[in-house]
Formats: structure tokens, sequence, C-alpha cells
């Protein structure tokens, strides 16, 4: 299947419904799952850098500053960087949207 | 042509798909399949068939591994029964909707409890939804036969779907009988190499079995449903191609006397050709009775059947299966859906028999006729009866 086309019509579909080519995770995006958002208080963070390693998804990222920065393209608010951060410094914020 | 030799049909069964040369086993043996899977793998141990033999821990694992194998590109061949097919089920799904060209012999059998080894179609008819063709083996020599055809119709790039090949158990399983085997050559001639439209390779990657959103998952079935119907075309085509090459004709919808028939029985397997003898009896003593069978279940051969039944006043449908509480047995309520609403319609008797390896004899066949000929005489139609049961279906004696 190509997402490609927003909305295939059932003739559109590979066969078996298949995704033809590698790297369609970069166009179909799955942050909309998320019902909450990890926030960070940096005037409390050490930089270490563990919520970027526990992370399930992949996307935590360090900033030019050394600060965890999130993908929200990819995050589903799952918390564990939440549960893993030593300092405590990540909330979960509900999604107000 | 070939020279027929006494084989026991479950080794007819696994020699055929040996000649189909296939390059992938993965099954776990169960009565009244076991002879099947037992001989492939030694025909594989021996080195007489090039493939791999995966012996696997349950059925869900048998099909799971044809499912990576036909995914990889592999021609896969599987059997199971009863029990054993009831464990892949949730598997049956992804082999269909991922369209995997895997063959499967099944050996009809009921199922528990009580335990019960024996023939009925209670196990393949509890999965007529999840989206396999299938078909049915009346004898030793169809059930060999149809081993390449399923192959050959399965591997069409028109088609690409999973099929079930559907045999009584013990009643055909278990029984020898002179059959004309196909040589390798020979079937190398009508099956040629099989050449997946697609498949998992690493240099080349793609994903089967991604997530199907709301947005896309009708969508999808829609497409399913229009692999299976439209796979009729190629069935046809592919049982006239082997019956052009080795001269043995097998369709859609089977019919014995049936051209000037008031009464026409409607069943499905082995019992039939009992049921054939009947028919010769009662043919003698100058009653107009004839069968029709569905060969193909799936999809279902509306218009071959509408054909086939044409001209008949009553249909006395036998199933060897049924939905307690439910609206009876699954060739009934199929038959009566292709016949709602149709100008002059026959009447349809049903009744269910023939469970758990109880005989359909002449008796059953005789009790059937009965019914069918009063509403043949203007008397009203009754509803679903099991026969053959001591203490009757609900007073009926």
């Amino acid at each position: 299947m190509s997402r490609q086309i927003p909305n295939p019509r059932w003739q559109d579909l590979a066969i078996g419904c298949a995704t033809l080519e590698p790297g369609s995770s970069k166009y179909q995006k799955t942050g909309d799952w998320r019902s909450s958002r990890p926030v960070w208080n940096f005037t409390q963070c050490i930089k270490c850098g563990v919520c970027t390693v526990f992370c399930p998804e992949g996307c935590l990222h360090i900033n030019g500053e050394g600060y965890p920065i999130v993908d929200l393209d990819y995050c589903k608010g799952c918390g564990i960087c939440v549960n893993e951060c030593w300092t405590g410094c990540i909330a979960l914020e509900e999604e107000k949207d | 042509m070939a020279e027929r030799k006494g084989i026991e049909v479950s080794l007819a069964i696994a020699e055929s798909a040996s000649a189909c040369n296939v390059d992938c086993i993965a099954a776990y043996p169960i009565t009244p399949q076991t002879h099947i899977v037992e001989h492939l793998s030694e025909l594989v141990a021996d080195g007489e068939l090039d493939a791999e033999f995966i012996p696997v821990e349950s059925e869900h694992a048998a099909m799971s591994a044809c499912c990576g194998t036909a995914a990889a590109g592999a021609r896969t061949f599987t059997a199971t029964s009863s029990q054993g097919l009831a464990l892949m089920h949730e598997i049956l799904f992804i082999a269909a909707n991922l369209r995997l060209p895997i063959v499967m012999t099944v050996a009809n059998r009921a199922l528990s409890a009580p335990i019960n080894i024996w023939n009925d179609h209670s196990d393949v008819m509890t999965e007529r939804d999840v989206g396999w063709l299938q078909i049915f083996a009346e004898n030793g020599q169809e059930a060999a036969d149809l081993v390449p055809i399923c192959h050959k119709i399965a591997e069409d790039k028109r088609v690409l779907l999973p099929i079930m090949l559907n045999f009584d158990g013990f009643i055909l399983s278990h029984v020898v009988e002179p059959i004309e085997m196909l040589s390798r050559d020979e079937v190398a001639n009508y099956l040629p190499p099989y050449e997946p439209q697609q498949r998992l390779d690493i240099d080349h990657p793609i994903t089967m079995g991604p997530v199907g959103m709301p947005e896309v998952y009708t969508e999808a079935k829609m497409a399913h449903e229009h692999a299976v119907r439209s796979a009729y075309g190629p069935i046809c085509e592919h049982l006239d191609g082997f019956a052009k090459m080795f001269g043995r004709a097998y369709h859609p919808v089977e019919s014995y006397k049936a051209e000037d028939a008031e009464i026409l029985f409607v069943m499905m397997g082995s019992a039939s050709e009992t049921a054939m003898s009947w028919v010769d009896e009662v043919r003698a003593a100058g009653k107009k009775v004839g069968i029709v069978r569905f060969r193909l279940w799936r999809p279902l051969p509306v218009a071959d059947f509408k054909k086939a039944i044409a001209g008949a006043k009553v249909l006395g449908i036998i199933d060897r299966h049924f939905s307690p509480g439910g609206p009876g047995g699954p060739v009934a309520q199929e038959v009566k859906y292709m016949m709602y609403g149709e100008k002059n319609a026959p009447k349809v008797v049903e009744v269910v028999a023939g469970l758990g390896g109880r005989d359909l004899d002449d008796d059953a066949f005789n009790n059937l006729f009965d019914k069918c000929s009063k509403v043949l005489g203007g008397g009203d139609v009754p509803p679903f009866e099991l026969i053959q049961v001591r203490g009757g279906h609900y007073g009926k004696a």
C-alpha cells in the first residue's frame, strides 16, 4: 500500500495491502495516536540523555545545547521517559486538542 | 497415460505434492491427516524431494511457518484436520489477506467434544469465512489430481490466494484406491515453477501485513472479496487445462443424472459416490432423482449451481455440520440464499446427517427421499431435521 495516495480506493492497494517501498514511516506519521505529551523542565535537567536511550520509538533527540527534544510526529505519549528520568524533570501533560 | 496403482489416498496426496516439487512443508501430525505429512517427511529425508520439511510444535505454528515460507516465495504445502484446522484459525485469515498461495489438504473430521476422530464437515464449514479458496474431492483420484490443480490456481498471478483441498477423513484418507499417479515430469508440463509476484527479499524490502487503520481496512476487505470472487475464472481455466492435458475433467458444480430429475439431492464429498449407487437403484424403480454436488465452495459457484438445478422441483440437502440453535446446516443456508426471490425456485428440504463418522447410507438417502416426495406431492416443507438420531429430532421418530 502506498500511503502517498491519501484515502486510497481498494483498487489502489498493493496485493495483500503490502507496503512496497522501504522508509514508509517517513510519511506514515503516528504521533496522532498520542493522548498526552512529555514536557521538560530544563532547570532540573542534567543532560544525561537517559530519556533518549529508553524511548521505545527513538523519537527523542539531543539539541545543540545538549537538552532532549521530542519529535511529536512519532511520540505516542507512553511516559517511559517520565518514568526513567533521574531528576524527575519530565511531566506528562494531557493533549488539549 | 500413466499407470494405475493401488495406493492409500493419503500417500497419493503426498506423492502428488512431491510431484509438484513443493519447496516447503510445515506441518503437524493429526489424525486422519497424519500419513500425508509423515510420507512427505520420509520423501524429504530420503532425498527424493528437495524441500524443507519444518516439523513444528503445533498447527498454529504450522500455518505461521507456511505464511513465512510462502511470503519468502517458496511453493508451500501443508495438511491438517479438525482440531488442527481450528488451532490454525487466526492465521488462516492472515494467509488469505496477505494473499499467500499456500495449498493445504484438509482431511475432514468432526470436532471435539466428545472426542471424535471420524468424518464430517464441521472443521471446514466453521472456516467458511476465512477468505481461502475451498474445493472438495470425492475420491482418491480427485484428491491426488487436485493437488497440482490447487497449486496452479493459487499461484496464478490473477488469483494469489491460499486454497483448502477438502477430502473426507478415513473414508478417503485411509482407503487404498486404484489411482493414476502423475509423474513429476507430467506435473511439470502443467505446473511451471512458482514465480512470486512479490516476496520478502532483503535486497528489495517490502512490508507484508502492516497496520490497516480504519481509513483503509474496509478497502482492504473489498480488495480481498474481489480477489476471491474473481478467482472463479482462473479456477475454471485451470480445471479445463488439466482435463485437456490428462483427460480427467472437474467442474465447480458436478451433477449426476440431474437433467430430468424432479428431486435433486445436494451434497459434498465422498458420500456423493455412495449416493450415486443409490440413485441408480431408485432410478431403476422409475423415480426421477439425481445429485448435484459442490466441488468448489469458495468462491461459491452461484451461476453453475442455478444451471445445474434448473428444472428440479424439490432439493434435498444433506449437511454434515450445523449451527446449534441456528438456521440448520451451511449448505442449506447458502442454497436458500441463492434461491431467495427466484421465480419458480425449487422447494428446499434439509437434513443434517453423517456426523462424527456415522455412515451416510441408503437409510439416510431413503429418509430424505421420502421427505422430498411428500413435498413434491404438495406437502408442506418441513423444518431442518437432524436424522439418524436415536430419540428423534424434537419428537420426530
